[in-house]
């Protein structure tokens, strides 16, 4: 089977981007330098093609209860043009994706727009279908991944930059997580105060196939999924698909260290696990460490305590451009898990000495 | 596009060498240090450790990839440029001069003639 293409493809190709493979399409992972495309998101403003993240429209009356029973935060919290991190957890409460749901304006009834990550959208469109029809729900659930492209500008310049491209929006008004429609460049897009960078930004959907007017109107650094990957560990954030996996890394909420989107007072499939396990306590939590030792801690490594015996593992890491450091999360027992607590990180069958530390990594 | 400099001789794997006096001097090509991105990490022998020509060596990191590398000859490292560790952009910006690896005295300097001329270094990387 083919990759599939963001629409912005040879753009990109034109550009000089390298391309890697991610969630079955083929995206831009660098355009000239990985460190300097972090740089700029950190120091000024950069831009993503996140074309290949999932969209999902859900509507009609029950729109709302389909909502609240497959994630598991609050929906009926958000107000019109509000959104929230949310996690979609299976019977046992272990993370299948996570998600940002955003409220749509009102089409008489409620309507709801969640991004899963690149991939699942089919996935999440048959368990959206195959529970409403389970549950004799009326909600519409369309598929729409690839009528929007999507663009994140991230970066302390990322109001500057969105503003003048959408320059009637007001966007300085709107606070983190909060979205509108907005006519950037004559374009009318969803443009949300979101991302995934710890950077002040903007995560802009616009129609697939305006997609090259809007980019072009957005003044930013192309970054591709390198710095974004080394954007997001800096901050600690998950990694759908690596820092949790239903099959490779089962992880409920609690021990992933976003409990905070888990709302047990509402009704949800996986709730009475969940609860059953945050009245026990985890076993396991998701941490940061840094290494003391020189190397470059990975996926996969093994992290030992400072005996040598292995407790856990690593989820992601990398040589943080930020620090020059070596940072990584990972899974560790919860006796290991207070800042400042040694480990050792197994490098190629080598111990190297690190130190807890919770992220952000960064301030 | 990639510089490929005819003063040395090369490895299938990107590797080149090249002699100083009687030491062999090794690092890794311009195409090399492009595919990998920005190095942050390299892990060499040391002073008197053996090499075999065609086996690991050490390894070469870049944020998004962990490359192993491969010794061109045979022979003693009679020198390691450690700069490397604490500089590892070296490697990115100047591949071929301050971001040299590694000095060996060769066990065999016929292994020498087995490497890849820069004609044919070019050829594989076009």
């Amino acid at each position: 089977m083919g990759l599939r293409k963001p629409p912005l493809y040879d753009v990109h190709a034109d550009a000089g981007a390298t391309f890697t493979e991610f969630g079955g399409w083929d995206m831009p992972v660098e355009y000239d330098s990985i460190k300097a495309e972090h740089a700029a998101v950190r120091e000024s403003v950069g831009i993503f093609d996140v074309s290949h993240m999932s969209e999902l429209e859900v509507s009609g009356p029950d729109a709302t209860a389909l909502m609240q029973r497959l994630t598991t935060n609050d929906v009926t919290a958000l107000e019109p043009g509000d959104s929230q991190y949310s996690a979609i957890v299976n019977d046992e409460g272990v993370i299948v994706d996570d998600t940002v749901v955003y409220r749509l304006p009102d089409r008489d009834e409620r309507v709801y727009l969640f991004i899963p990550n690149a991939g699942h959208d089919e996935e999440m469109f048959d368990r959206w279908t195959s529970f409403r029809d389970e549950w004799g729900l009326d909600a519409t659930v369309e598929n729409v991944t690839e009528e929007w492209a999507m663009f994140a500008v991230q970066g302390p310049d990322a109001l500057d930059s969105v503003t003048d491209a959408a320059p009637d929006a007001a966007l300085g008004d709107r606070s983190k997580f909060q979205a509108t429609f907005a006519d950037v460049a004559g374009v009318e897009c969803w443009v949300a105060r979101t991302g995934y960078t710890g950077e002040d930004g903007f995560e802009v959907l616009c129609p697939w196939d305006d997609a090259e007017t809007v980019w072009a109107a957005l003044d930013a650094t192309p970054c591709g999924l390198g710095s974004r990957d080394t954007l997001r560990m800096e901050m600690g954030y998950l990694l759908s698909g690596q820092d949790f996996d239903p099959e490779t890394e089962p992880r409920t909420p609690y021990e992933a260290g976003i409990g905070f989107v888990v709302d047990l007072d509402t009704e949800f499939v996986g709730r009475d696990a969940l609860e059953r396990q945050r009245e026990a306590g985890v076993d396991e939590t998701f941490v940061g460490f840094t290494l003391l030792d020189r190397g470059v801690p990975r996926h996969g490594y093994d992290i030992a305590d400072a005996d040598g015996e292995v407790i856990g593992v690593v989820t992601s890491g990398t040589m943080s451009p930020t620090l020059s450091e070596p940072i990584g999360l990972g899974y560790v027992p919860v006796e290991y898990a207070d800042d400042e607590t040694e480990i050792s990180v197994l490098v190629r069958g080598r111990e190297k000495r690190a130190v807890i530390v919770t992220p952000p990594f960064i301030n | 596009m990639f510089e490929i400099p005819d003063d040395r001789k090369y490895l299938e794997s990107h590797e080149w060498a090249t002699t100083e006096g009687d030491a062999v001097r090794i690092g890794i090509s311009d195409f090399a240090q492009d595919e990998l991105g920005d190095v942050v990490f390299v892990e060499l022998p040391a002073e008197g450790d053996e090499l075999a020509a065609g086996e690991e060596f050490g390894v070469v990191e870049s944020i998004k990839a962990v490359s192993d590398l491969y010794a061109p000859i045979s022979g003693t490292v009679t020198a390691v440029n450690e700069e490397l560790f604490d500089a590892p952009e070296l490697l990115n910006d100047d591949p071929y001069g301050d971001g040299w690896m590694l000095e060996a005295e060769p066990a065999d300097e016929s292994e020498f003639d087995d490497l890849l001329s820069p004609e044919e270094y070019r050829e594989q990387t076009e």
